[in-house]
């Protein structure tokens, strides 16, 4: 019988998932045994054209990470789509936009006048800043063209299936993969992570009294977690009461609240506005001056409650004024 | 821009024991106030999630009114002062998301305050007529690539 | 109009970095760029963010060392609040940084660099893999490079949280400590690193040092720079990747520079290319002076040789001597050849190991004392590591309540970026000649890109199948006449 045939695929990522591909690679023996990777850009030489060539539905599953940035990516996983049977978003920046979403709380503009002429060691009394298209002594060279905007996989292309996590723990690879192999597959569009909040496994979760409530938000600057207690009743914003479990509390183990990297929990429009709602709810204010310190002791709630969901947010970036951004 | 012509539109979530019977009042005793605003009945302020307030400013609205019991009167006792910390909370993040903080606007209006009713909504509809439309849906697909 | 040769190294249409070689008439290399068509704009979208929350931030500038980005938003964060954490937290921040240095510079060494050595620069493409190093030393090296990296990154994962994108570094301090058990079972890591460090030197002896052709590769001027250096040394000029001062040594090796952290700005400048989204430090009081090497450019190189360079020598007595041994070899110091990283990063990996073994067995690392709250008021912190590929400069601003104004950053591949630049363009400019360009000779020019390791490559050659590259020749129309690929 032959192998199914598997493609790897990176956007604008950090490399982390490629890194726990190769975490889980480390015994790619048995994986080659298993499947046929017909595609992995940092480890083997396939191009575009050898893409172009496979039929329709020949490759059995895409897996793509990093977040959509540029039109070359989109080409990209748009042709994998048309060739995959199934594409599987993988980590939070397919999955969600991830931290580099970040950038849609800003704009490109800014993004290269900060880079290229005000950072405090630039020296740039011309005022040169990165072109699409530029000469050297005669030599043209090119560079990519940014999007204005930062996007999750399925904003560009039909996904299938999603394996959160920041990046996913190789466990749930793991998992993923036999899932796919033995064809023992969710309905398409789940999230290969477990359905309940991150608080139901946490070992915390003990010390989370049921009438919680938080007099004002504590930062982690100026203040220590408690090892044993659950953040929230600490006082420090945690995103477990909002977020997928299936992460093997790593955050939670290194003493510190969850940043919300798996996601929210099923059937969730919107991420942030869910912990917003879940925790302010929990505020111990009970006049109007009250509940605005309460709410100032949460500083930069955008960078907190959509630190790696901002794309895929209601809001999905900034509002700026026209002509700012282009 | 504040555009003379502009006639911003406005959605009301309101409290059905008090602020809605409050707006009901003002119609009936043909107060004058500006038609701007569309009234949706919830049970209790603390009902409104935040979420309906996004969806809302997203779909269309130029502004979002909440509207409940006096602190104190709620009819599920605590309602309202949910409304009161989700609040603020909800207006910080929507600065960070470039949405002026003055378009979205909690109030406390009894059943009888029918008066109260029509000045809360003259006022707000002259607020969001000096801050201009919103018009989320096109500002944001000008600052996203299209696909 | 001239031949064009492209080389993508990462078979990334976007990349990380791309080769472009321009040929003349007589189909000589008149000039070669390494571009950067990379921009995440990290500067900006963490603008307005608690600066605390940096180090979980930064990390995801690259996942291949993120315990770098977090350590150096850690320092960053505890000089924005003008805060010294207590020795233990000092100490287990070290520990975990070693440990990260340890396994980082394995990788490297066995899976990415190494294989050019190991098996041969000019070998098949189809055995100059991690699968090529197995064929040569056998598998079951390759299983302890595999459960050595393991090892350290449990270490990393338990202490941290998180191996990839660590958690624990707070301003002040750590969010938490080790346990005596904990030290016990690191300790065991630590000693086996130290074992495994010798036995790679022994390695490296025996299969590169005693093959004449490799050593007179590693001298061959095609791969010299004389360009200035720069690294973190401690108070006895001795190599240290966590602390201390920076110092900066001429092409001749003299001291030029020895600043604190917080002075980088009277030292450092940037210059920026139109064809480059990375941009090129240089030292400031010697100016930009294009893409040159020799005493006058400003120029310098960071990453392990450069590091080795600056420093009068090694901390732990077993990587002291492999210092000397390496300059013996190299003919005294400063070396300048960019091939001898490979082996400047295997002395760093063995101090390392041995100073992993040093704090394990400080007593003071088992102390609870992990934290000093920072009380005063935030303004402006710079924070700078030793990472794997060269110095990181994190610098940030913000207002009395910590909310983050402006950010500069400054990674080891900036760094590089200029030096990595040339030594290509030498690289290329040596091994094509007459048009005749052919596998080994591009390998060469690659293995020039490779000897810095720059970030993003890294993962490259850690599984079966080849380094892709490919290399086009046009004509003058753009039709591509010749197509190389391995
Ligand atoms: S999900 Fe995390 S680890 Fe994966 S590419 Fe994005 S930032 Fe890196
Ligand atoms: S809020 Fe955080 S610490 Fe508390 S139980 Fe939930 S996940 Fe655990
Ligand atoms: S604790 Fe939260 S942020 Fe950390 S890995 Fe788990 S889901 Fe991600
Ligand atoms: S019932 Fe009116 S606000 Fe709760």
């Amino acid at each position: 019988m032959a192998k199914p045939k598997v493609a790897f695929y990176w956007c604008a990522s950090c490399g982390g998932c490629e890194e726990t591909i190769v975490d889980l690679a480390e015994d790619i023996l048995k994986v080659v045994e298993a499947v046929d990777i017909v595609l992995w850009p940092v480890a083997l030489d396939f191009k575009l054209k050898d893409v172009k060539a496979w039929k329709p539905g020949e490759v059995a599953v895409a897996f793509i990470n990093g977040a959509v940035r540029l039109s070359e990516q989109e080409e990209w996983v748009k042709l994998l789509r048309e060739k995959c049977s199934l594409v599987v978003a993988f980590g939070s920046c397919a999955h969600l936009g991830g931290i580099p979403g970040l950038a849609n709380a800003t704009t490109r503009d800014e993004i290269i006048a900060n880079k290229y002429l005000r950072a405090p060691t630039v020296n740039n009394p011309e005022g040169t800043v990165p072109q699409e298209k530029s000469k050297v002594n005669g030599f043209e060279l090119e560079l990519p063209n940014f999007w204005k905007d930062v996007k999750a996989l399925d904003e560009v292309i039909d996904v299938d299936y999603y394996l959160p996590g920041c990046p996913p723990p190789f466990e749930t690879v793991a998992t993923a993969v036999n899932a796919i192999l033995e064809n023992k597959l969710p309905p398409k569009g789940s999230v290969i992570a477990p359905e309940k909040a991150l608080c139901e496994t946490c070992p915390r979760n003990e010390s989370k009294p049921d009438d919680l409530t938080i007099t004002s938000f504590k930062r982690l600057a100026t203040s220590t977690p408690d090892p044993e207690k659950c953040f929230l009743a600490d006082g420090f914003l945690c995103m477990g009461p909002a977020t997928r479990g299936g992460c093997g509390e790593r955050c939670i183990n290194g003493n510190m609240p969850c940043r919300g990297c798996f996601g929210p929990t099923p059937d969730v429009l919107d991420a942030g506005l869910k912990m917003l709602s879940a925790v302010a709810s929990r505020g111990a204010a009970d006049t109007e001056q009250a509940s605005q310190d309460f709410a100032d002791s949460l500083v930069d709630p955008l960078g907190t409650l959509y630190r790696f969901s901002l794309p895929v947010s209601m809001l999905r970036r900034r509002l700026v004024p026209t002509g700012d951004n282009q | 821009m504040a555009n003379e012509q502009f006639e911003p539109r406005i959605v009301g979530f309101l409290c059905r024991w008090c602020s809605y019977t409050g707006a009901d009042l003002a119609g009936t005793s043909r107060m004058q106030y500006p038609a701007n605003l569309a009234a949706i009945r919830v049970m209790c302020s603390g009902r409104v999630d935040p979420t309906f307030v996004v969806k809302a400013l997203k779909d269309g609205a130029d502004g979002v009114l909440i509207a409940g019991c006096h602190p104190g009167d709620c009819h599920y006792s605590e309602g309202n002062y949910k409304a009161m910390r989700r609040y603020p909370m909800l207006l910080n993040l929507l600065d960070q998301f470039g949405i002026e903080c003055g378009r979205v606007r909690l109030e406390w209006i009894s059943a009888s305050e029918g008066e109260r009713f029509a000045e809360v909504v003259t006022e707000f509809t002259e607020q969001l007529k000096a801050l201009g439309p919103l018009n989320w849906q096109e500002s944001i697909s000008a600052l996203c690539t299209g696909t | 109009m001239s031949k064009r040769i492209t080389i993508n190294p990462i078979t990334r249409l976007e990349g990380h970095g791309k080769i472009e070689i321009f040929l003349d008439d007589a189909g000589d290399v008149e000039r070669a760029f390494l571009q950067i068509p990379e921009l995440r704009g990290f500067e900006t979208f963490c603008l307005g963010r608690p600066a605390e929350e940096m180090a979980r931030i930064t990390p995801r500038i690259c996942g291949v060392c993120p315990t770098a980005h977090h350590i150096a938003s850690t320092k960053c964060l505890d000089d924005l609040w003008h805060v010294d954490p207590p020795p233990t937290a000092k100490k287990l921040r070290e520990l975990v940084y070693s440990a990260f240095m340890c396994e980082d510079h394995f990788l490297h060494f066995y899976f990415l660099g190494g294989p050019d050595f190991v098996v041969g620069p000019t070998a098949p493409a189809t055995e100059r893999n991690i699968l090529g190093v197995i064929a040569k030393v056998g598998l079951d090296i390759a299983g302890q490079v595999i459960a050595m990296r393991r090892k350290c990154r449990e270490l990393i994962e338990t202490m941290a949280g998180k191996v990839i994108h660590p958690v624990f570094g707070l301003p002040g301090g750590v969010s938490k400590g080790i346990t005596e058990e904990q030290r016990l079972e690191f300790l065991k890591t630590a000693e086996t690193a130290v074992e495994f460090a010798q036995f790679s030197l022994n390695l490296f002896n025996d299969v590169v040092l005693k093959n004449d052709d490799y050593v007179k590769l590693i001298l061959d001027d095609a791969y010299a720079h004389r360009t200035n250096y720069m690294g973190l040394v401690d108070e006895n000029n001795k190599v240290n990747f966590y602390d201390g001062h920076v110092r900066v040594v001429g092409p001749d090796g003299d001291e030029f520079a020895r600043f604190a952290p917080r002075d980088y700005t009277d030292h450092f400048a940037e210059h920026v290319e139109p064809w480059s989204y990375v941009t090129f430090p240089y030292l400031k009081s010697k100016g930009w002076k294009g893409f040159v090497d020799g005493p006058d450019s400003g120029v310098v190189r960071a990453a392990p040789l450069a590091r080795c360079n600056v420093a009068d020598g090694m901390a732990t007595p077993l990587a002291q001597a492999a210092y000397e041994k390496m300059y013996e070899t190299l003919g005294g110091k400063p070396a300048h050849a960019t091939l001898a990283f490979h082996w400047a990063r295997l002395v760093e990996a063995l101090y390392a190991a041995e100073r992993m073994k040093e704090l394990l067995e400080d007593p003071e690392i088992t102390g609870t004392d992990i934290r000093t709250e920072p009380t005063r008021t935030p303004d402006e912190g710079i924070g700078i590591v030793e990472a794997p590929r060269g110095t990181l400069v994190h610098h940030y601003f913000t207002d009395d309540n910590g909310v983050l104004t402006k950010v500069n950053l400054i990674v080891a591949t900036n760094f590089n970026a200029a030096p990595i630049a040339m030594s290509v363009e030498k690289a290329a400019k040596g091994m094509i000649k007459g048009g005749k360009v052919n596998d080994g000779l591009l390998n060469m020019v690659e293995m020039a890109f490779r000897a810095y390791d720059p970030c993003h490559a890294c993962a490259t050659h850690s599984l079966p199948g080849q380094m892709p590259l490919v290399a086009r020749v046009y004509d003058s129309t753009g039709k591509t006449i010749k197509e190389l690929r391995r």
